[in-house]
């Protein structure tokens, strides 16, 4: 079977399951005792191990195998969940995270989980008496170390070979400790054995003997038709072998060394009988899953069956390019059929325009993504921050359900991340400072998302100790960004935004987490680029609250087509105030610089045509000029234009690889005659 | 014996270019160029070509040789390297001949007036016609003309 056509949905799953894995445990931290949720992060653990190891993720899934021992002693009410516990299981999240990430670019997904798997055995022993001490006695295991376990199929195998009159040994080999080439010893041990008989199991497995990782001993179920002793002679007579213990079990002995152990290895259908490198070959992984071994893995774990398709994104960037040509044509013809005056053709035309808007709608809403998929990373993000700070922080999320285009999606996690830590470090003050402040001693951060007009914003407000702005100017002046007669000009609400300006940083101990302010113009530069805006509002003592202004999606805009001279030129309409015109002599000259009044202050005046040299206009040649007023954030500018051509939706397209950064122009875009019109950047012409 | 290439062969003034076939998309008429303020002037601007917008540069004025009229004849050749897609103005483009490339020398110091780096080498083909194999990545080469910028700057 060919696993790489099933490696993406592999993957998906695989984030899904992580996901609400997350999501469950920290439901189960808040509610220890609901085991409820135990039962569903055991089911999803349980699928993910399953599907890890029919792809032949061995690592990820004997992870998760021991995730699961854990999670059933818990659910089987053998095992209180406890502080340690969540920290170990968080931990192997992470692990597990890093492995799909690993996968996700290629990867094997091999990690060193020891430790993890480590202290996970090590919950596993310390509340519960394993069956191997048991075992081993009864054995006569000659090492102090706990048997291999064995899972059903492995167990059955040995049983059945008993019955048939097999002998079955349970063999442990110590190599010396001076050999040079454990692995290569180890693997004439197994040639050896393999030529009278066969290893069922082998501990550690045998992949990790070739790698050379053990620890100079090894132990094995072995079924021959050999006495014991023949065997152990056998080995011993290889060279550098220390000490061979051969055992001869009995029903009886397999089955107290091996019942109580089976462990729960729903992917037996992995290629056990090689002495399988499956997952569940560790020391003293007391399992006590009893799951049906064999058990295919469930696509979902319970629910209603979803009743959505993954699509690959290239295939949406595709079909949005094919869309917008034929936007580009409906132009075309509505221009046509206006200068062919045909009544048959325009209805037509008319026609194929409501239908193609409603097909762009369905194209545009296909690209939609819920802000889920970058909201919910954060509740866990939030808790472990919250623990390293020794805070105590709730984090409400509301409206993850709104939707954003994806390539917004895809840009906005690093910016509201920093944001987040920002609210969790320096907005919540710390458990004494609040109580001190007469607030609970548990901060609450809102985490909110929610649909304005053509916009989406995403607020971050804490009830934290809010921002002094006095602080702010200081530091401001300080730093050298305000002179002190200018910081004695700013209400307090403008020295807050100076948060955003650069290189600006209020905190006076920058903790490893982050500082109030750094990084923070990268924030907002970031917002920026994408046609977006933030601001913060702040009442000391009560709270912080940045709010982030997204646009739905950057690839088809609303935009007002203006003629200079013989060419067109479009302007985002996201960043024009108003239109208007004005009179050449209502055009003042301030130090040398163009200015016209708007709205009873004076705007700068910036000629498009002497800036792109615009061969064929000047509009000071004319009495009275059109002027498009943009903003960037509180300030505007006015552009000179000749004339308003109209409003139009426009796609769009970037200019390609080869041209240098143009300054003023952030794109192209195909009108309907087939031009190609150049995209203001407006932002541009403002400093 | 090496391998034989196809070359599109075009013409600016009286003398031959070549370039691999394999590296041009195709060739066009001359189509109305949009005008990108503030750039070098060889780049005559972009064009729409099937939805896609593309810059153009006038390989005439890209190797300091002085631009002419647009003709019938003037042609737009689509190049794509290194992921740029680009189109060159040409004189004219109306030949496509295999090329031996055991007969394209390297090329001497200099052909013509343009820099030698901007030729992959010069190849003889029949008696008298010498065909010059543009070494494209040079010729859209941007850090040298962020160097350009600086020294008309």
């Amino acid at each position: 079977m060919d696993m790489n056509q099933y490696l993406s949905m592999f993957i998906d799953e695989s984030n899904d399951h992580l996901q609400s894995l997350n999501e469950s445990m920290m439901g189960l931290e808040a509610n220890p005792e609901d085991l409820s949720i135990v039962q569903v992060i055991f089911r999803s653990a349980h699928t993910l191990k399953g599907m890890a190891a029919t792809m032949g993720f061995e690592d990820l899934a004997s992870l998760t195998h021991q995730m699961e021992n854990v999670l059933d002693l818990v659910r089987n009410n053998k095992l209180r969940m406890q502080d340690f516990i969540f920290d170990t299981l968080f931990k192997s999240l992470d692990a597990l995270e890093s492995m799909v990430e690993d996968i996700t670019g290629g990867g094997e997904g091999k990690a060193d989980v020891s430790a993890i798997v480590a202290s996970l055995q090590a919950i596993v022993r310390g509340e519960i008496p394993t069956a191997a001490g048991a075992a081993a006695a009864s054995a006569a295991a000659p090492a102090a170390e706990a048997p291999v376990f064995l899972d059903e199929f492995q167990y059955s195998v040995l049983e059945q070979s008993l019955q048939e009159g097999h002998k079955v040994l349970y063999v442990d080999v110590a190599i010396r400790k001076d050999c040079q080439l454990k692995a290569v010893r180890a693997y004439m041990v197994f040639d050896l054995l393999e030529r009278s008989g066969e290893v069922v199991k082998s501990f550690p497995s045998v992949q990790d003997i070739e790698q050379e990782k053990f620890d100079h001993s090894f132990s094995l179920y072995y079924i021959t038709q050999k006495e014991a002793s023949e065997i152990q002679a056998m080995i011993l007579n290889l060279s550098e072998i220390d000490k061979v213990t051969a055992v001869a079990l009995d029903q009886e002995s397999l089955r107290q060394m091996g019942q109580d152990t089976v462990a729960a290895t729903a992917e037996a259908p992995a290629p056990v009988k090689e002495a399988a490198p499956v997952s569940n070959a560790s020391p003293a992984s007391a399992a006590h899953a009893k799951e049906d071994a064999g058990k295919p893995a469930p696509a979902r774990t319970g629910g209603a069956p979803s009743r959505t398709i993954r699509v690959d994104i290239e295939r949406l960037d595709v079909l949005m390019n094919l869309f917008s040509e034929l936007l580009i044509d409906r132009v075309r013809l509505e221009q046509l059929a206006s200068e062919v005056q045909n009544t048959d053709l325009t209805e037509t035309v008319e026609h194929m325009g409501r239908v193609s808007g409603d097909l762009q709608n369905i194209v545009m809403k296909l690209r939609m993504v819920p802000v889920d998929t970058v909201f919910n990373r954060f509740p866990r993000m939030v808790r472990d921050l919250a623990k390293s700070l020794d805070k105590k922080i709730d984090l409400i999320v509301t409206g993850a359900e709104t939707e954003l285009d994806r390539t917004v999606i895809d840009e906005i996690g690093d910016p509201l991340v920093h944001l987040l830590r920002n609210a969790v470090d320096h907005g919540v003050e710390g458990i004494q400072d609040r109580l001190a402040a007469g607030k609970s001693d548990t901060g609450t951060v809102n985490l909110r998302a929610f649909h304005s007009g053509n916009h989406v914003f995403i607020e971050i407000e804490d009830d934290g100790a809010g921002i002094n702005p006095q602080k702010i100017l200081q530091s401001a002046i300080k730093k050298g960004i305000l002179s002190q007669e200018q910081a004695s000009s700013y209400s307090d609400d403008e020295a807050i935004q100076l948060l955003f300006a650069p290189g600006f940083s209020t905190a006076e101990v920058i903790s490893d987490v982050s500082g109030r302010g750094v990084g923070l113009d990268v924030v907002k530069s970031k917002i920026t680029s994408l046609g977006g805006n933030v601001v913060v509002y702040s009442t000391q003592g009560k709270g912080t609250n940045f709010s982030v202004q997204l646009p739905l999606t950057l690839s088809i805009i609303a935009a007002m087509l203006v003629r200079l001279g013989t060419e067109k030129y479009a302007i985002p309409l996201s960043s024009i105030v108003e239109t208007g015109i004005v009179k050449q002599t209502q055009i003042r000259s301030i130090h040398g610089n163009k200015m016209v009044e708007f709205r009873n202050s004076h705007i700068p005046l910036v000629s498009l045509s002497k800036i792109f040299s615009v061969p064929d206009y000047d509009e000071s040649t004319e009495e009275e000029t059109e002027i498009v007023v943009v903003r960037k954030g509180e300030r505007l500018v006015a552009l000179a234009v000749q004339d308003f051509i109209g409003q139009n939706e426009i796609v769009i397209k970037n200019l390609g690889k080869y041209l240098p950064e143009v300054q003023g122009i952030s794109g192209a875009t195909i009108l309907g005659d087939g031009q190609v019109a150049l995209i203001i950047d407006p932002n541009a012409f403002i400093k | 014996m090496a391998e034989d290439i196809k070359v599109i062969v075009f013409k600016l003034g009286t003398e031959e270019y070549g370039i691999e076939v394999d590296k041009v998309q195709t060739i066009e008429r001359m189509m109305p160029i949009t005008r990108v303020p503030k750039t070098y002037s060889f780049i005559k601007g972009v064009i729409n070509l099937r939805g896609v917008v593309i810059p153009v540069i006038d390989l005439r004025g890209r190797f300091g040789i002085e631009e002419a009229e647009h003709t019938d004849q003037t042609r737009i050749i689509i190049v794509a390297v290194n992921e740029m897609e680009v189109g060159f103005i040409v004189d004219s483009a109306n030949d496509v001949i295999d090329l031996n490339q055991d007969a394209i020398d390297t090329p001497p110091d200099v052909v013509g007036g343009i820099k030698a780096k901007y030729l992959d080498g010069v190849a003889k083909i029949g008696e008298d016609r010498l065909l010059i194999m543009l070494n494209l990545s040079e010729v859209l080469n941007k850090n040298e003309i962020v160097q350009l910028e600086s020294l008309e700057g």
